[in-house]
């Protein structure tokens, strides 16, 4: 059996030549959730976009392959990757404030892929999204349909984009930061019911983030990533349990944790990232893209 | 609003009683006596002060007379309602037209952005713009009425035809009554002075609507509806659309007011008759009561566009209606 | 950043060939008596509506043929520049001058004074403004000072609405408080802190109006308002031309080529030099 997603040896290039993706492979297996850690400009949510096909138009893809569910996006063409995508795969967004459309009901925006994507009846689309706003636990579903983006929380509003995102059964969703713009409390909620939805989906999830206290409490495996390169990648509980490389031990060691917030926290090691970025700079050198 | 209205009758008024010609003087023949003009006068209450005229002819108004015109020596009400209705058409057309062309125009431009198809339609408009209806008007005469005579250039209607109309809406009343034929020759006429009042318009609405569509294509609720599997075509129809059109709605007001001034030198150009055609000849024969008249219902059509605009924007966004 | 570098590049071509046409016209109206082939008031019946040189018919001398009355087309278009530039200047120049000082006073002072000058920029947009312009000049009576006066009168809005608006958030800022506790003069210190960041907008709104002036008394001529019928200007041709349309059609041709591009130069120009000139771009 293929694997939900695989991504070989992807590269890509701001327009100024600056690589922000360095030949990153990564594969996520049905019905697994990986965390793809990093800190923020890593490309963690680069890979996100490009896997689907939302990039900015001035990065540009140089060397690799994608492939949902051994089907791989480069070889279709724009309108076959395109429904692919809206078939198989979903988003939950980083910012739910922005992420709903503040001219248009909380009910097409939900059921309007169902509907005009998947060629669903309305009927049996609105008993869906229902069924999906009762499980992110939505006390009357009927009346969310007709509100407004502005009348909801950004807490609710993240559980509306998560229904919506199961609702169509995708095989994979990309989870792009979903808990970073919310509040503590509300972090904590959200980040339950991803995990619930999963296990009764038994949906794989590609989950960006850049809190290891997160990549702990939701995924089963762990892609660290550093400057567009993921330099580690190991079962979740072996990761923290024995970090192998440098980086990824000095993240741990800058991360909070719960059961002792007081503990004095180190700082991600000057030296550590120095070495980092020799050795990258010197990996970008010797590097030749495979075409072009 | 209504004080923009006050000014504007106070203003004409005065800029009217100011101008040294005498309207009496004109209508009279050679050598009438003064007793004549002076009985002439008393007639249209030229011998009162100014201010006395003023307010005899604004408390008129406010009764619905607007007084009798003098080189037409008929009700200024009546004339004006008789001429408004085919301004109001043409305006109309221009403006859907306008719609038309200039929201196609932002939508290609937005698909495109970056490409050179935006870069065309940037140099298109941008050229659009700065010419203005009038010139555009004899452009397409030259076009359309010489080179290619396929439209006609002077007039509203033929007038060899039966026209069966009981009001002055000839457009609306022939397509309620779907005669075809008339239909055709109405817009033949009215075609060409319409898209001379709709091209600038319609380049301001490609350039404005194409800069907010792609502010908004960038938003995350953009990114989603892509995700979700929508074309590029059908994300900006169903989700940026109506989210950039907001911004564009109030320029595009003030903007219609301009098309609607730019009616008066187009119909000239094309001898429609309409309101502004007539306010010409008006001006021209110091018909004082009737330019009053005139100018007032065009304050009047400004002011309501303003409010009409307004109106609209509450109902586009959901964020006023539901307070 | 980006945008501004692209916009800048395509711009310098555009600002040469706008000002190009617009010093070529302003020269050849300036010298017109030296360098227009004929006398464009001289009237010929047996050279009635010759048309232009490459065509069959065409005298030598006349090289964009004649009207009905046999008036040389080329030297009429020449002189009518004259006015037209005439127009644009002193129009353009004194509904600057109305427009930002009335802008300046309600920005500056706000209040009363502002809510004033504010009403009668209002009630201004509710008229028509070509029909204004008719009315104008038929109260004032034909002439070029009338013209101009009416022009001016008409459009001195658009600056006032955007130097009220620039002086407004100018006089908000705390400088022009500090200013006037150390004893500074209040205008003086507007102008010196308004003036520079209005500019670019002003200048790009100078030369768009000297544009519309011309327009506006092309129309005006066109509608027979505008100066005495004697003298020629593009807009009485223009309505000469509309007139013989079937008979003659260059006497229409070539008057509207020459406005089109003295009124795109004008815009085109104005942008060019606002992009030149504003920090904001820059």
């Amino acid at each position: 059996m293929s694997a939900c997603l695989e991504i070989r040896s992807l590269s890509a290039l701001l327009p100024n030549g600056q690589r922000v993706l360095r030949s990153v492979s990564l594969a996520v297996q049905p019905g697994e959730v990986r965390a793809l850690v990093g800190e923020s400009g890593a490309g963690k949510t680069m890979i996100g976009k490009a896997l689907l096909g939302v990039l900015p138009k001035s990065v540009r893809i140089i060397e690799g392959e994608m492939l949902i569910e051994g089907e791989e996006l480069s070889r279709l063409d724009a309108k076959a990757r395109r429904t692919l995508i809206g078939a198989r795969t979903a988003l939950i967004p980083q910012d739910p404030l922005t992420a709903l459309n503040r001219s248009r009901r909380i009910g097409p925006q939900m059921t309007d892929r169902l509907v005009r994507i998947l060629g669903w009846s309305g009927e049996r689309a609105d008993k869906r999204i229902r069924q999906l706003l009762d499980e992110v636990q939505f006390r009357d579903p009927q009346r969310v349909l007709k509100c407004y983006p502005h009348e909801l929380s950004g807490g609710m509003r993240q559980r509306v984009l998560i229904a919506a995102a199961f609702a169509a059964e995708p095989r994979l969703i990309v989870a792009d930061e979903p808990t970073t713009a919310l509040d503590v409390t509300v972090q904590k909620q959200i980040l339950r019911l991803i995990a619930e939805l999963q296990r009764d989906h038994g949906t794989a999830i590609l989950f960006v983030t850049h809190d290891l206290g997160v990549v702990a409490k939701i995924s089963q495996k762990v892609s660290v990533l550093y400057a567009g390169k993921v330099v580690e990648e190991a079962d979740t509980a072996a990761l923290f349990a024995a970090p192998q490389h440098p980086y990824t031990r000095a993240l741990i060691a800058a991360t909070p944790r719960y059961t002792d917030p007081y503990a004095s926290l180190k700082p991600v090691d000057e030296t550590v990232l120095a070495g980092l970025t020799a050795e990258i700079a010197a990996a970008d050198k010797a590097w030749r893209p495979a075409h072009g | 609003m209504l004080v923009t209205l006050f000014g504007v009758a106070v203003v004409v008024f005065v800029v009217i009683r100011v101008a040294p010609g005498d309207p009496i003087a004109m209508m009279l023949p050679p050598g009438a006596s003064d007793a004549d003009i002076a009985r002439l006068r008393a007639l249209y209450g030229l011998d009162k002060t100014l201010v006395q005229q003023f307010f005899i002819w604004l408390a008129g108004v406010l009764h619905g007379d607007f007084g009798t015109s003098i080189s037409l020596r008929q009700d200024v009400l009546g004339l004006v309602f008789n001429r408004l209705p085919a301004t109001l058409e043409l305006a109309t057309v221009a403006l859907l037209m306008a719609i038309a062309i200039g929201v196609t125009a932002a939508i290609l431009g937005a698909r495109s952005r970056g490409t050179a198809v935006e870069a065309g339609i940037d140099i298109a408009s941008g050229a659009t713009l700065s010419i203005p209806d009038f010139l555009w008007g004899l452009v397409l005469i030259l076009l359309f009425g010489v080179l290619i005579p396929v439209f006609d250039i002077s007039g509203r209607v033929s007038p060899q035809l039966d026209l069966p109309f009981v009001t002055q809406f000839y457009l609306v009343e022939s397509i309620l009554r779907l005669r075809f034929d008339l239909i055709w020759d109405l817009l033949k006429h009215m075609l060409m002075p319409a898209v001379a009042l709709a091209l600038p318009l319609a380049a301001i609405i490609a350039q404005l609507l194409k800069q907010s569509l792609k502010e908004v294509l960038d938003l995350d609720y953009v990114v989603l509806a892509r995700v979700k599997g929508f074309s590029e075509t059908q994300v900006i129809l169903r989700e940026a659309l109506k989210n950039a059109a907001l911004p564009t709605l109030t320029l595009v007001g003030v903007q219609f007011t301009f098309l609607i001034g730019g009616t008066v030198i187009v119909e000239r150009l094309f001898s429609y008759e309409g309101l502004g055609n007539m306010a010409i000849d008006a001006v021209i024969n110091r018909d004082l009561p009737l330019i009053q008249g005139i100018v007032l219902v065009f304050a009047l059509l400004f002011v309501l566009v303003n409010l009409a605009v307004d109106m609209m924007y509450a109902l586009l966004n959901p964020r006023l209606r539901h307070g | 950043m980006d945008e501004a570098r692209t916009s800048r590049r395509g711009l310098s071509p555009r600002l040469w060939l706008a000002g190009g046409w617009l010093i070529l016209a302003l020269a050849a109206a300036t010298f017109a008596p030296l360098i227009a082939p004929q006398d464009p008031l001289a009237q010929d019946l047996m050279l009635e509506r010759l048309p232009p040189f490459w065509l069959d018919g065409a005298e030598s001398g006349y090289w964009l043929g004649t009207d009905s009355l046999g008036r040389d087309l080329l030297s009429r278009l020449i002189f009518g520049g004259r006015i037209a530039f005439i127009v644009a200047f002193a129009a353009a120049t004194s509904a600057c001058l109305i427009g930002s000082a009335l802008g300046l006073i309600a920005g500056y002072f706000g209040g009363w004074a502002d809510r004033f000058i504010s009403r009668i920029v209002d009630i201004w947009m509710a008229f028509p403004p070509v029909l204004f312009a008719i009315l104008l000049v038929a109260v004032l009576g034909t002439g070029l000072s009338s013209v101009i006066i009416a022009i001016a009168v008409i459009d001195w809005t658009r600056f006032c609405r955007v130097i009220r608006a620039e002086a407004m958030s100018q006089a908000r800022m705390d400088y022009v408080e500090s200013a006037r506790i150390a004893g500074y003069g209040r205008i003086g210190i507007m102008l010196r802190e308004v003036l520079p960041n209005v500019l670019p907008s002003v200048v790009a709104l100078l030369s768009l109006e000297m544009g519309i002036a011309v327009i506006v008394e092309a129309i005006l001529s066109f509608v027979n308002l505008s100066i005495s019928t004697d003298d020629p200007t593009w807009g009485s041709i223009i309505a000469e031309g509309r007139l013989s349309i079937h008979q003659a059609w260059w006497v229409l041709v070539f008057p509207l080529i020459t406005l089109i591009l003295t009124v795109l130069s004008f815009s085109q120009f104005g942008e060019g030099l606002k992009a030149r000139f504003d920090p904001v771009l820059r």
